[in-house]
């Protein structure tokens, strides 16, 4: 990277430009670099500073986020409930279930028959945390993990539930979390985005994906998630058209810039400047994200870690190993979504492949980090945006039933980043639908993400429209029990 | 550290163009104003606990409201918040400067902290008798005397007047008009989103007549382009997409109503008409519902159904009804009103004087549709619209609704209103639950804005008259400031969507209202506002700005220059496909798919209808205006998305303006822009011409002025050098790009370095901003 440029060297307008440029900008950068909201259009109190940030020590420097889009039962994952199957076929008494809305897919149902786990659970680690068979690879990191057994949320569809645990709000239009992110803390790597998305999905019932999910909402769009595709464009028009090599665009760049001169010399208008830069960053991710997406540099070792599937991009242990590699190389907030969860029949075979298709991956990534070093500074984290019933959507059969959405409990985990190693952590009652120890709420978990990485949740706010926003809306708690 | 400061030295030059005027020496006005100088910091810092939200706030103290705060505290009756006059017997002042953070307001663990200047205002204020006023947007807007200017030979028309008197009270002067072809590229992008032909270029150049200019306003208004340029800006507005959203986003046939929105832009449909057609169509009287004029109205009328609606099974249908309704009222705060009405939806508002129950009152007039809350999932033609829906036969558009553009459809459905027969009951809900429901409410319109006339109908079309009556503050202040922001970049008020206690204050208060009172006077004729904007001297002053101007206003809050930005996303396609001729310049009718990166809605699809795969569109459908590009709620189209474009979730009366590397790797590499160089080039190289000669035509047209000598020359020099280095067989990989065919016979190398010359020019800042 760096070689390239020094062998094309830099047109002597074009160096001369930029260099006149950043004589007006030092002053600015070294402010903001101290506080970069400076001149963000972001709160401030009325002396043109936000409280500095990080507002504390920083646990974390980075998130990577593996979303289990559609919602895992954590029934067959991480909430072991052997009193389900000896109940089996029972109906859900209605002191448990309580006056909880259902959604409209079982709301009508004349029973709700509770449905054991078809498969078994074993304890691992230190901790002698209970995983399912279904996740062997994840069962033997067990003690690097902190499982959170009593997640809930408000929302009861998917739409809503993802763009809450997002977002902060059911209703979307605001800075995700990632966006957030970068709008607190900036990037490391000035030549790749901040925010990155990466998109897989199993044979699983799907749900869409949408990019209001990794969008800026108010924010500048330079907060925006950059979604990363597995096809030859891994961000958009990043490639140069077939027939123009590096130096083509290069000679391109340095025309252009010294026309843009022209323009600035006549309208004085600095917003030109800051358009050759953005060229110039442009030329700089042409370059820097293909290095970066670049595996076949890989090494054995490594193939074997992640799984032969790993070198085929767009599965999921792709991502994984593409995750870990960007974030290696300082983006702050990189977002996977592995769709396919939505187990509302024919459980036990859906959710098998599901789990085979995340399961070494989504280990091998902490594993991964943990021997880099880099497990301490990168939270990583696994779930979906509710959890599921435990009484079968239509009919329960010896080895057949169905999962319908159940926002009461679920279950994720989170690895690295400060959080406490080997824990299980908060408790759902002996049918798996009530949390009785411990609950944490979406805005607590957010809270608590924000708080690993230096933030403050209630004060990394933005004033629009006259409200001022946060990732957590108005509540949330950081869950302190989970911190190392 | 080096990468970081660079790093950051970046992002900060994107922003610049939205940072607070830090400039300005603060100085205490001799006269502190209620209005300007203290409310904006009550609002802002106190009222979140001594503000309307009566079940939010501490020690029963309102600071709002005068009467509460000069009375006796409730919890020290012996001491008064305020006492007029007298800041040291004021517990508002002694609690704001005490150093006991026990006591200190507002209180440290709010995060909120007045600054020096703010306490100094407030206790001026207290000592200058501490005199409340009602807020501004909150009164009938007056029109005033055009204010006094030392230079009376600058002013075109009356706008004028008010932008130059406060440039002189703060020793400003105005720019020289612009050049005349930044002029013409400015106005022909403003009215039509359009680059100015070559045609219209060469002919507003050689007319030396003092109309030149105003004879080519006039043009430009008359054509029909006029309508979709401003079309753009009402789609936000109104939330319009070509799909449902939510979980399985599938495809709706909402267009129709587009291309109504369209012709009644260009027929000049006056804004209460436009408004209430859009609001109450389905409930006008008409003698005949087979009437041309009663099927444009309830066509008008899918606007408020533009919202996304749910196909995903399993939900609770009135959980979504509810949302729907939600989405109308508070699409009405914030496009109709300027205010930010959802913030009522759970509670008291916390800064403007709307009750919660106010909220549902005005709720209750768009409560009553006959519809539900999910129809259908995903499936077939019969659920592209939900219901009340119209059907549109081929006859009604062969002879009523003749301006919809329907290439092939037999039959098309469009989501209209339509009010059950019976009343609906509406209820307050408490913290905004649908399942929550509260005291009963009827329908009614906020207090504070302006009281509902017993004498219209309790419905939509009494909401539309009371909107228009001329004795809402609201209405066509909002209206002017939006319609202003469009051609300046932003508004008299900046936060054109809050004109609330929250909001920005006016820079130009006068003029709002002057333009506000003027444009209800002249029948809200919207083209009449426009011509008014375009005309006035301020428009036309040249973009160029000295350090020491933007040193002064960094903002252009004093308009002493014209505005220079980046045009929207839409007109950056148009532009491109303008200038190299292959605009298709039909107008409206289905939503069409141009390139788009392969794999966007396959990798975000649930698998289910007519949008899970992208399926690219071949010949005319490829060169339409970018507001025809298929907008797919969850996935929207990326150059749009990249370049801020809405992506109509909810309505938007404002977008963002930024400058990011995406940009830059569009405008280099987007088969679009790349295929238009392309074609471009192919037409000039078979000119008879000098290369000199094509590299200037071409800069024309792109850029809409001639090159100077200098730009000339590199970009000869960058051709010739280029030419000698492409080989054919790069050249021929560099020309597959796009459908559009190209002369067999053309000198490929040739063609390929003055595609790259042409490529180079449309990457200037210039081609795509208004200077």
């Amino acid at each position: 990277m760096e070689k390239e440029i020094l062998e094309h060297g830099l047109h002597f307008n074009r160096r001369r430009f930029l260099s006149t440029m950043s004589l007006g900008l030092g002053s600015v950068a070294l402010g903001s670099l101290m506080v970069p909201h400076l001149l963000s259009g972001g709160d401030n109190d009325g002396t043109g500073f936000l409280p500095g940030i990080p507002h504390f020590a920083p646990k974390a420097k980075r998130v990577i986020y593996l979303f289990q889009n559609g919602a895992p039962s954590q029934l067959e994952t991480f909430d072991y409930k052997p009193r389900l199957r000896e109940m089996m076929g029972q109906e859900l008494p209605p002191s448990v279930r309580g006056v909880q809305r259902l959604t409209g897919m079982t709301a009508n149902q004349a029973a709700f028959p509770l449905a054991g786990s078809f498969t078994n659970f074993k304890q691992y680690g230190q901790s002698g945390a209970w995983i399912s068979d279904l996740l062997p690879y994840t069962s033997k990191i067990a003690d690097d993990l902190c499982i959170i057994r009593s997640m809930y949320t408000e929302a009861i569809n998917h739409d809503p539930a993802l763009t809450f645990f997002q977002t902060g709000s059911q209703q979307g239009n605001r800075p995700s979390m990632g966006a957030w992110l970068s709008y607190g803390l900036g990037n490391e790597n000035k030549n790749l985005p901040d925010f990155t998305v990466l998109l897989s999905r199993g044979i699983g019932n799907g749900q869409g994906v949408y990019s209001k999910l990794w969008s800026n909402g108010f924010l500048d769009s330079v907060h925006q998630g950059v979604q990363f595709s597995k096809g030859e464009d891994p961000v958009l028009y990043i490639r140069d058209p077939e027939g123009m090599d590096r130096q083509a665009r290069r000679e391109m760049l340095d025309n252009l810039s010294e026309l843009n001169e022209l323009s600035y010399n006549e309208f004085g208008d600095p917003e030109i400047t800051a358009k050759v830069k953005q060229y110039e960053m442009a030329y700089r991710m042409q370059t820097a994200i293909p290095e970066v997406m670049d595996l076949s540099k890989e090494s054995d070792d490594i193939v074997k870690l992640y799984g032969p599937e790993c070198l085929v991009p767009g599965t999921f242990a792709a991502n994984c190993l593409l995750a870990r590699k960007l974030s290696e190389n300082g983006v702050r907030f990189v977002q996977l979504y592995h769709q396919g969860w939505d187990q509302h029949g024919n459980l036990p075979f859906e959710i098998t492949s599901q789990a085979k298709d995340v399961d070494q991956a989504s280990a091998a990534l902490v594993t991964d980090l943990k021997q880099r070093g880099l497990l301490d500074e990168t939270l990583v984290i696994w779930g979906g945006e509710f959890g599921r019933t435990s009484y079968s959507q239509g009919k329960l059969t010896i080895d057949n039933y169905g999962r319908d959405h159940h926002p009461r409990c679920f279950s994720i985990w989170m690895a690295g980043g400060g959080i406490k190693p080997g824990m299980v952590y908060g408790e759902t009652d002996e049918l798996g639908y009530n949390i009785q120890r411990n609950p944490v709420h979406v805005h607590d978990f957010q809270a608590t993400v924000l708080h690993q990485l230096g933030l403050n949740h209630e004060k990394l706010i933005f004033k629009h429209l006259g409200r001022r926003y946060r990732l957590t809306d108005i509540s949330g708690k950081v869950v302190r029990d989970i911190i190392a | 550290m080096k990468q970081i400061a660079y790093f950051f030295a970046t992002i900060i030059v994107c922003l610049s163009s939205c940072n607070k005027n830090t400039t300005t020496q603060e100085q205490i006005p001799d006269e502190v104003s209620y209005n300007f100088d203290i409310r904006p910091i009550l609002s802002d810092k106190c009222s979140a606990c001594h503000g309307p939200d009566a079940n939010k706030r501490e020690a029963g103290l309102r600071l709002d409201d005068p009467e509460s705060a000069f009375k006796a505290l409730k919890e020290h009756p012996a001491a008064h918040a305020l006492v007029a006059g007298k800041p040291q017997q004021s517990e508002v002042f002694l609690r704001i400067t005490t150093s006991d953070t026990s006591k200190l307001m507002p209180p440290p663990t709010s995060n909120l902290k007045l600054t020096s200047h703010e306490i100094d205002l407030i206790e001026k204020w207290i000592k200058q008798g501490a005199k409340y006023e009602k807020h501004w947007a909150f009164v009938s807007p007056k029109k005033t005397a055009l204010p006094k200017v030392k230079d009376k030979s600058w002013p075109r028309n009356e706008i004028d007047y008010f932008i130059l008197s406060k440039q002189e009270q703060r020793g400003f002067e105005p720019n020289q008009e612009a050049d005349k072809e930044r002029l013409l590229k400015r106005l022909s992008l403003d009215l039509n989103g359009l680059p100015p032909t070559l045609e219209m270029m060469n002919s507003f150049l050689a007319d030396k007549n003092t109309n030149a200019y105003e004879k080519t306003v006039d043009k430009l208004l008359q054509n029909p382009a006029y309508g979709e340029k401003m079309a753009v800006y009402w789609l936000d507005l109104a939330r319009y997409a070509d799909s449902h959203g939510y979980q399985d986003d599938g495809y709706r046939t909402q267009w129709p109503w587009r291309d109504w929105v369209i012709h009644a832009l260009n027929k000049n449909m006056p804004y209460d008409q436009f408004v209430t057609w859009q609001l109450a169509g389905d409930l006008l009287p008409n003698p005949n519902d087979n009437s041309a004029t009663a099927k444009e109205q309830l066509l008008a009328t899918g606007f408020n159904r533009n919202h996304k609606i749910t196909e995903e099974g399993g939900v609770i249908p009135e959980e979504y009804r509810i949302s729907y309704v939600t989405d109308r009222n508070d699409l009405f705060g914030k496009a109709f009103l300027g205010v930010t009405l959802e913030c009522a939806h759970c509670h008291d508002h916390k800064y403007d004087p709307f009750s919660q129950k106010e909220y549902y009152q005005l709720f209750a007039f768009f409560n009553n549709v006959k519809e539900v809350g999910i129809e259908s999932v995903i499936g077939g033609p019969e659920t592209y619209a939900k219901k009340p829906l119209m059907t549109i036969s081929k006859e009604d558009i062969k002879s009523l609704l003749t301006f919809i553009n329907n290439p092939d459809t037999n039959h098309l459905i469009v989501s209209v209103m339509g009010d059950l027969d019976s009343v609906r009951t509406t209820h307050i809900l408490k913290r905004g639950a649908y399942d929550a429901p509260g005291d009963v409410v009827q329908p009614n319109t906020p207090n504070s804005i302006l009281p509902f006339n017993n004498k219209y109908p309790k419905n939509r079309l009494g909401l539309s008259k009371w909107l228009f009556d001329k004795q809402n503050p609201l209405t066509a202040r909002v209206f002017v400031n939006q319609v202003w922001q469009e051609f300046f970049g932003k508004g008299i008020v900046k936060t054109s969507g809050d004109f609330g206690m929250q909001g920005e204050l006016p820079s130009h208060p006068q003029l709002l209202d002057w333009l506000a009172t003027d444009f209800m006077e002249h029948g809200w004729n919207i083209k009449r506002l426009v011509k008014q904007i375009v005309s006035s001297a301020t428009y036309r002053q040249s973009a160029i700005v000295t350090p020491e101007k933007l040193a002064a206003d960094p903002e252009n809050i004093f308009l002493a220059r014209s505005s220079r930005y980046r045009i929207n996303a839409e007109f950056v396609r148009d532009a491109v496909l303008a200038s190299s001729g292959l605009l298709v310049k039909a107008i409206g009718g289905p939503s069409v798919k141009p390139y788009q990166p392969a794999g966007l809605w396959e990798g975000a699809t649930s698998g289910r209808g007519l949008l899970s795969m992208y399926t690219q569109d071949h010949g005319a459908s490829l060169y339409r205006r970018g507001m025809y590009t298929l907008i797919k709620r969850t996935v929207p189209p990326p150059t749009m998305s990249i370049f801020d474009a809405s992506n109509r979730d909810l309505c938007e009366v404002k977008r963002l303006k930024t400058n990011t590397p995406l940009q830059a790797l569009v405008m280099m590499n987007d088969p679009a822009v790349l295929e238009a160089s392309r074609v471009l080039a192919a037409k000039l190289l078979e000119e008879n011409s000098p290369t000199k000669d094509k590299i200037i035509k071409a800069f024309r047209l792109i850029v809409s002025r001639k090159p100077t000598e200098k730009e000339v020359l590199i970009l000869t020099n960058y051709y010739e050098k280029e030419r000698k280095k492409i080989s054919e067989t790069s050249a021929k990989k560099l020309l597959t790009v796009g459908e559009y065919p190209i002369p067999a016979t053309i000198n490929k190398p040739m063609l390929a370095a003055l595609m790259r010359v042409v490529n180079t020019i449309y990457n200037l800042e210039e081609t795509i901003t208004k200077s």
